[in-house]
């Protein structure tokens, strides 16, 4: 009793039979092989589990597979590009931003879309925007410092991207 | 090449973390694999009258269901104990109950369902029918020892062991000379650990070697590996292989033997082919082993001058519904060790009573055992102080230890190796900025806010644990910890270490260590953990070890793999042994005086390996190990600072700054450390402020998601301040303490202690944790 779904995940397009109640965490990580999303709660709380569909950031355990047809996808694995990691992945490195890791693909994900919403993002206006993520390793200060760290980053490429445009 | 131990070194493991390339166990998909799922028992206690699982066999993906009956006729045993203290009982556990027998927590295993994918696995969970003659539930550390239901039949009184230490008739008399007794009754409360990676399984049997694999998301592989061998699943040693790959937190909770660690591989070699096991986080609720939940009575005797005399202590402690792996050591050398705490206390007597109730068995959670003296200790001294309207800093410096005294042997066993208190607290008094903080709670009160801070100074013992010692403590096992340097013919290295890493950076640190004792870059070095087929048998990580005593075998393999390099340099630059010089900043040997004609770590390495010239007698091969047991433990100490304001409308407490500064001895990665110890504090204040596992009178868990219990979010803490001072522990080679678990063990009396300063004008003397808004608007309204 299948159903086919076309979803386009980091740049590749995937089309699939899957069954209806399939989780969209559950078709990367099974179907695709995209272990990098990890699922830590069945209650939508720990954000481990957080992509982006269509330039959000939702989290995949709450969302079916065949809800995410036709749509774009990236996931922690489509971050890199061309082998350069994302602002927010290379703060995360920095500023020792984790420790046993399995949250830290979801932080990334929030904190990119995070960044791209709130630019000036505070770091108490960050804090509060992780309120969908847990960590318990870090105590979230590195985080913290690691999502500054990039906000202050992608401030610095955007002006330089100005500027090439002049 | 500069000395790389002491240096913040960004973690070599990051880059796959931070890709989504961590190799946890539950990502591990093997051809032909089925999955397994549990049917959990819903109530708390109950006779199993029957079990129909014809349903689920019927359901098409379900390739078998199995019971307890299955797995005890098939040759598993069961879950041992580790840690016996005296006159303990243990009472018996299945990995799964069989039917006539008994379900005693919420979460217990009844079968186990094996089905061509998780979905269906599920499914089938909810077509087997459970049919359960329910008992009354015994809930509650103190009550359960006069409650008239036993949670097992051969646990009289509910009470599993007993465990007196000191001189209570000198304790008693210290007491009654005193000039002053400070009473105080508390409760620890009950914490889930929850690391975020739930623990998964995923097993393969080889048909053609009957030989099994087992990944398991375990602290110590090898230690599970022995107990699967002797006395639960059957599968000789020399035939298992347990892998702990990464493996997402631990916190303690990974440490110990779980059913599920036998039903999967049985059901892999029954079934003949590979099964996985992935708990869900309502899963880990009720099986993952949880911590605290002390109750206790204190009494601190006191003169007048603010001298201590003596410190009497009643503790039961909640054990749960079974004998968790090394759960008998966390009440006992764990917390009554402890309770000297900072100070000179001439006599202390503890009486710890572990019950058995009808809730997830308790073990360790990070700190374990010491958080708890800790708290109990530093809530006396809080007390005192405002008994003796004494100075809090000036009461703890009047009765500290002072540097001269150590070794000190305190009434609790425990001899302290090296501390300076007084150091500590003037470095913490000006990183805290603690005089302006006084200011500023005094002016905050003028105002009409309710301010508070909070302060502790704190004792561990961590690094377990010279064997001798912890063999006469119950331990059945040893606590050395192994190291291999195997150095290959073209000059890198590999390090196969005992201690698993699972978020504390070993494949970093442990990489530094060996790059400055061997005079190698750090990427030449390639650090392999948690695999029984690579690594010597090692005891793993937890109690803050692995640098101290994992660390120390590095250091102690590295030595002779220089003394063989030295023997070959020599040889091939026809000097004698003692006139050549090892540089470990170049790996470089030459004749002293002679620098410029030299032998590389290469040239030593490979001339090993084609043993075409080396001297006589010399056996080929560059590979050295190092089995190191501690001659004590070592004991970081710290000194922490909080400030809180309370919105009197709501009691939500606002934890406005925080200061930490510890003794972890020599540091290797100053990065790492702050964090272990940022992440630790993290912890501690969520005892402290948010989290419960608790449990209704019919030992229904009321927190078992994460939509109820309170994991602290970013948003909980201010931006930790962190500073150390360092007394290098004398008894190892690096000088090292631990540093995984001073965080949490004074965070949470410190945040508490901050609170209770900010009720005091108001006459609360004390709150039990946490320190919910609801618990602080009542009273503080009398409610």
């Amino acid at each position: 009793m299948g159903q086919w779904v076309s979803i386009t995940v980091n740049g590749k397009n995937y089309t699939r039979e899957v069954e209806p109640r399939t989780l969209l965490a559950s078709f990367l990580r099974e179907d695709l092989g995209l272990t990098g999303t990890n699922i830590g709660c069945d209650s939508s709380q720990c954000g481990a589990c957080t992509i982006h569909m269509d330039g959000m950031a939702v989290k995949s355990c709450t969302v079916l597979a065949v809800q995410a047809h036709g749509t774009v996808i990236t996931t922690i694995e489509g971050m890199a590009v061309n082998g350069k990691l994302h602002p927010v992945q290379q703060a995360f490195w920095d500023q020792h931003g984790l420790q046993c890791g399995f949250c830290t693909p979801g932080m990334i994900m929030s904190i990119s879309y995070m960044l791209a919403q709130h630019p000036n993002a505070s770091e108490l206006e960050i804090r509060h925007q992780l309120e969908g993520n847990i960590c318990r390793c870090t105590g979230y200060q590195n985080i913290v410092k690691a999502a500054m760290q990039a906000r202050d980053e992608l401030h610095h490429e955007h002006h330089q991207h100005m500027q090439e445009q002049h | 090449m500069a000395k790389l131990v002491g240096q913040p070194i960004k973690r070599v493991e990051d880059p796959r973390f931070i890709q989504g390339r961590g190799g946890y166990v539950t990502n591990i998909t093997l051809p032909g694999m089925a999955s397994v799922a549990i049917k959990r028992s819903p109530v708390a206690h109950a006779r199993i009258v029957s079990i129909d699982a014809s349903k689920a066999e019927a359901l098409n993906g379900v390739i078998a269901v199995f019971t307890g009956k299955d797995l005890i006729d098939g040759g598993t045993g069961k879950l041992p104990c580790g840690w016996n203290v005296p006159n303990i009982k243990v009472p018996d556990r299945w990995a799964i109950q069989p039917v006539g027998d008994k379900v005693r927590h919420v979460g217990d295993a009844v079968a186990a369902v094996v089905a061509e994918s998780p979905y269906i696995a599920q499914d089938a969970l909810d077509l087997i029918e459970v049919q359960y003659e329910e008992l009354p539930a015994v809930i509650g550390a103190k009550s359960a020892a006069s409650n008239k239901t036993l949670v097992h039949d051969s646990v009289a009184d509910n009470i599993t062991y007993t465990w007196p230490l000191g001189d209570h008739a000198a304790v008693e008399q210290a007491l009654a000379e005193s000039d002053t007794v400070v009473t105080l009754d508390l409760t620890n409360q009950r914490l889930i650990p929850n690391a975020m990676e739930t623990r998964a399984a995923v097993a393969q049997w080889n048909r053609y070697t009957e030989e099994m694999t087992l990944w398991t998301t375990s602290q110590n592989p090898h230690p599970i590996r022995l107990l699967l061998s002797a006395f639960t699943l059957g599968i000789p040693e020399n035939k298992l292989r347990v892998i702990s790959p990464d493996v997402g937190g631990g916190f303690g909770s990974k440490i110990f033997h779980y059913p599920e660690e036998i039903i999967v591989p049985w059901i892999a070699r029954k079934i003949d082919r590979p099964c996985k096991w992935v708990a869900t986080r309502s899963e880990a609720s009720v099986t993952d082993s949880q911590g605290r939940d002390h109750v206790s009575t204190a009494k601190l005797g006191l003169k007048n001058d603010g001298t201590i005399t003596g410190l009497f202590v009643e503790t039961h402690a909640d054990m749960g519904a079974y004998i968790s792996t090394f759960a008998p050591l966390i009440p006992t050398a764990f917390y009554v060790c402890l309770l000297s705490g900072l100070y000179k206390i001439p006599s202390i007597y503890c009486n710890v009573v572990a019950t058995m109730t009808n809730t997830v068995p308790v073990d360790a959670y990070r700190g374990a055992g010491r958080p708890e003296a800790a708290y109990l200790v530093e809530r006396l001294m809080d007390l005192a102080c405002r008994k003796l309207k004494m100075d809090p800093i000036a009461f703890r410096r009047h009765n500290f230890i002072k540097p001269s005294e150590f070794p000190y042997q305190t009434p609790v066993a425990m001899m302290y190796d090296s501390g300076n208190y007084d150091g500590l607290f003037d470095k913490a008094i000006a990183s805290s900025g603690y005089h302006e903080l006084i200011a500023k709670r005094d002016q905050a009160r003028k105002e009409g806010k309710i301010a508070g801070v909070g302060i502790a100074g704190c004792i561990e013992a961590s690094g377990p644990a010279p064997s001798k010692v912890a063999g006469a403590l119950g331990s059945a096992v040893g606590f050395w910890e192994s190291a291999v340097i195997r150095m290959h013919p073209t000059g890198k290295a590999t390090l196969f270490t005992g201690a698993h890493s699972h978020g504390q950076g070993h494949e970093t640190a442990f990489a530094q260590i060996i790059s400055d004792e061997l005079g190698i870059p750090m990427a030449d070095v390639e650090v392999v953990h948690g695999d029984t087929g690579k690594v010597p048998f090692g005891m793993g990580t937890y109690g803050s070890r692995s640098l101290s005593v994992g660390g120390s075998a590095i250091v102690k393999a590295a030595e002779k793999v220089r003394t063989k390099m030295i023997k070959i340099a020599a040889h091939q630059l026809e000097a004698a042994v003692e006139d050549i010089v090892f540089d470990q900043s170049t790996g470089k040997a030459y004749v002293k005086g002679s620098p410029a004609k030299s032998k590389g770590t290469f040239d030593m390495t490979f001339a090993a390996y084609t043993a075409h010239n080396l001297p006589d007698g010399l056996e080929p091969g560059l590979e050295e190990n190092s089995f190191y047991d501690p001659a004590n433990f070592t004991f970081p100490n710290s000194c922490h600072i909080a400030y809180v304001e309370i919105d009197s409308g709501t009691g939500r407490v606002d934890l406005q700054q925080y200061c930490a500064v510890d003794d972890v001895g020599n540091v290797v990665n100053p990065m790492i450390v702050e964090g272990q110890i940022t992440g630790g504090i993290a912890q501690g204040i969520g005892q402290a402020l948010y989290e419960y596992g608790a449990y209704d009178s019919d030992g229904q868990p009321q927190s078992a998601t994460f939509m109820d219990y309170a994991m602290p979010r970013a948003d909980c803490f201010p931006m930790i301040h962190t500073d150390r001072t360092v007394t290098p522990s004398p008894h190892n080679p690096l000088g090292v303490k631990g540093a995984g678990e001073m965080g949490t063990i004074a965070a949470t009396v410190t945040a508490a202690n901050a609170v209770m300063d900010a009720l005091a004008p108001m006459n609360i003397s004390h709150l039990d944790m946490p320190l919910t808004p609801e618990k602080i608007w009542s009273a503080i309204n009398k409610k």
